[in-house]
């Protein structure tokens, strides 16, 4: 049996008296990719933001390797509000920064591309390794760990030309042409060696060509690192390519999981989702 | 251009530049015209310091405060009060019987100490005030330095802090070169904290907070640091102020002077180091000692030049500050640096095409 990698338990999220998120179970296995879609405003970013440590959820637990990393339950004002399910379920709460989640080995990229604007293609990957110093404030500034800044700077060199990325090392981060800036925001993921990488939708505003190379990319990566790969997408030929498994998110619910042949003839989801995609 | 090259040319400049500087100084006598210069040098020096200071704040963690003043309060009163010699005490705290301090401490120990006082400060109001974001954090910066500065003329302190009176008759540099070694040294170190892996994290927070969170990076924690070092260096040239002033008066630290050092730093350009010790020469320059034609009459024969009197420096200054804003707004160097690995290229005549081609701020 495959172990379990990322495990969301009953999470839901409400902003205000709107449900985002609810009563969301996904599970994703090891080396698995696994996808999440739904039409806009289904709440998946959201999904992701709770993952990651950027919401703490209303109710509900994450867990990563079978640990407990984020749980809360309605407090506060949402102590009158929760309109969710499983009320009192949960009793503690635990909600980490983004950077500690990141450092537990879990790295993500953004919908909107948000590489650092000012930084060099070497620098953007240079910074990510700055979670793994040893070095502190005194001996970083007066250079007395001149071997870890040495390996940083080989480490990001070597990703650079594992992704491809050599040939643009020094040129600005936001100079690069919109896929390869895609590419770049992957490469400084993998630049915090995540063992679970999620993918904000990774091929939006790409075109076909760019989408395939994207494609290949995505497989070739989870092979040679050896992740696991949670993302969202839209761009239905790249999900019907690359998933083993696919959840469907629709207001905020799940309301299909499978293979993706069993997705694809799901009628929940056609009506929900790809009905209107079929007729573009 | 190999790397100890560029070091060995940067070592014979700086000592060509210390050794200029005392030539002037053993022939410039007070009374000639140009011992302006000299105090033009001096205090540039010092502005120098606390400018790069606000940039690393500022320009490259993207964290805009305005406290600068304060925490030079803090480095000058501490440097003023843990340095006078004892036998001084009686006289110079002569309204609270002689002052509850009764010892004195060596001079580099007082800018230490200046500067840990300012650090200290800055990490116990860096608690709650680095939680908050652009103008929000420079109200609360600047709230603060307002109110040390009305605290520190408290009656109640005053054995401390010798109330509204001044703190004087402490040790003062003899040497021009003193400001110029300790800024040029403090300098030093900022410039190697922004190149190390820990200023990289400062500039990836200033381009983008949620990526930088996302890649690991604690925001909180790498925050407080920079508004520590900046701190702690702002209270370094706030003794070198004081000495260089040779008496303390807390009223001097107002906002104005917090807003001159932000000009300094958006004039040389946000996010470089040597603009901002470029300006800080110019600005100190201006204002001292070049436009001060401005503030006087001047007759060219039976002609009164209109418009120059007293204060009409302030708005002439006003007017280059608004040309600067409105035409130039990434200052002199942009976010580029001074390089002289790259002025010898240049001169060298191995002319490189478009390798900077201003720095991209916006």
């Amino acid at each position: 049996m495959k172990e379990n990698v990322l495990k969301v338990e009953n999470v839901t999220m409400q902003f205000g008296g709107v449900i985002a998120v609810d009563n969301m179970n996904i599970v994703v296995n090891e080396k698995e990719i696994v996808s999440l879609i739904g039409p806009n405003g289904a709440g998946k970013t959201t999904a992701f933001n709770v993952i990651t440590g950027v919401y703490a959820p209303t109710n509900g637990a994450v867990y990563f390797r079978g640990e407990k990393i984020v749980e809360n339950y309605p407090q506060g004002k949402m102590k009158k509000l929760y309109k969710g399910e499983n009320n009192g379920k949960y009793t503690h709460s635990i909600a980490p920064t983004p950077d500690k989640i990141t450092k537990l080995g879990i790295a993500r990229t953004f919908q909107n591309i948000r590489l650092w604007k000012s930084q060099t293609v070497f620098e953007n990957i240079l910074i990510a390794e700055h979670l793994r110093r040893t070095s502190n404030l005194f001996t970083a500034t007066f250079r007395l760990n001149m071997e870890e800044e040495r390996n940083m700077r080989e480490e990001a060199d070597r990703l650079l030309e594992i992704l491809e990325l050599s040939d643009v090392r020094d040129e600005l981060a936001t100079s690069l042409p919109y896929g390869k800036q895609r590419r770049l925001e992957i490469a400084r993921a993998m630049a915090t060696k995540p063992s679970l990488l999620l993918l904000d939708e990774p091929a939006a505003g790409m075109n076909p060509q760019e989408t395939d190379e994207l494609t290949a990319f995505i497989g070739r990566i989870r092979d040679d690192f050896g992740l696991t790969i949670f993302m969202i997408e839209h761009h239905m030929d790249l999900v019907m390519e690359i998933s083993d498994r696919i959840y469907v998110l629709d207001f905020g619910k799940p309301i299909a999981e499978g293979i993706p042949e069993e997705i694809q003839n799901n009628p929940r989801v056609i009506e929900a989702y790809l009905g209107g995609a079929v007729d573009e | 251009m190999n790397k100890k090259k560029e070091v060995l040319i940067s070592v014979i400049l700086i000592a060509a530049l210390l050794g200029i500087l005392r030539i002037l100084e053993l022939n410039i006598k007070p009374t000639s015209q140009w011992a302006m210069l000299l105090t033009v040098l001096k205090k540039g020096s010092i502005y120098a310091l606390v400018a790069v200071s606000m940039n690393l704040l500022n320009g490259f963690t993207g964290l805009f405060s305005l406290g600068q003043a304060g925490f030079m309060m803090i480095g000058a009163y501490t440097f003023g009060v843990l340095t006078i010699p004892p036998a001084d005490r009686e006289m110079v705290y002569m309204y609270y019987d002689g002052g509850i301090i009764k010892f004195a401490v060596p001079v580099v120990v007082g800018l230490l100490a200046a500067g840990a006082m300012a650090a200290l400060f800055a990490f116990l109001i860096g608690l709650p005030v680095l939680r908050l974001k652009s103008d929000y954090l420079a109200i609360a910066t600047l709230g603060f330095a307002e109110i040390m500065r009305a605290l520190f003329q408290w009656d109640t302190l005053g054995p401390l802090t010798n109330g509204s009176n001044m703190i004087r008759n402490y040790p003062t540099f003899k040497t021009i070169l003193f400001p110029f070694i300790v800024s040029g040294v403090c300098i030093a170190v900022i410039v190697l904290l922004i190149n190390s892996t820990y200023g990289r994290a400062f500039k990836a927070i200033r381009d983008d907070e949620i990526a930088a969170e996302a890649m690991g990076i604690n925001l909180a924690h790498h925050k407080r640091i920079a508004f520590t070092v900046s701190s702690f260096f702002a209270g370094v040239s706030g003794a070198l102020l004081a000495m260089f002033q040779t008496n303390v008066q807390a009223k001097s630290f107002n906002s104005a002077m917090t807003y001159e050092i932000l000009l300094i730093v958006v004039i040389g350009g946000i996010g470089s180091v040597t603009g901002s010790v470029i300006s800080s020469f110019l600005f100190i320059a201006s204002s001292e000692w070049l436009l001060r034609f401005l503030d006087e009459q001047h007759k060219i024969g039976d002609f009164t030049v209109p418009l120059l009197r007293s204060g009409f420096r302030k708005v002439v200054f006003a007017v280059i500050i608004m040309v600067i804003v409105l035409f130039f707004r990434q200052g002199i160097m942009g976010t580029r640096e001074f390089s002289i690995g790259r002025l010898l290229e240049r001169f060298g005549g191995k002319k490189k095409n478009g390798t900077e081609g201003g720095g991209k701020l916006q």
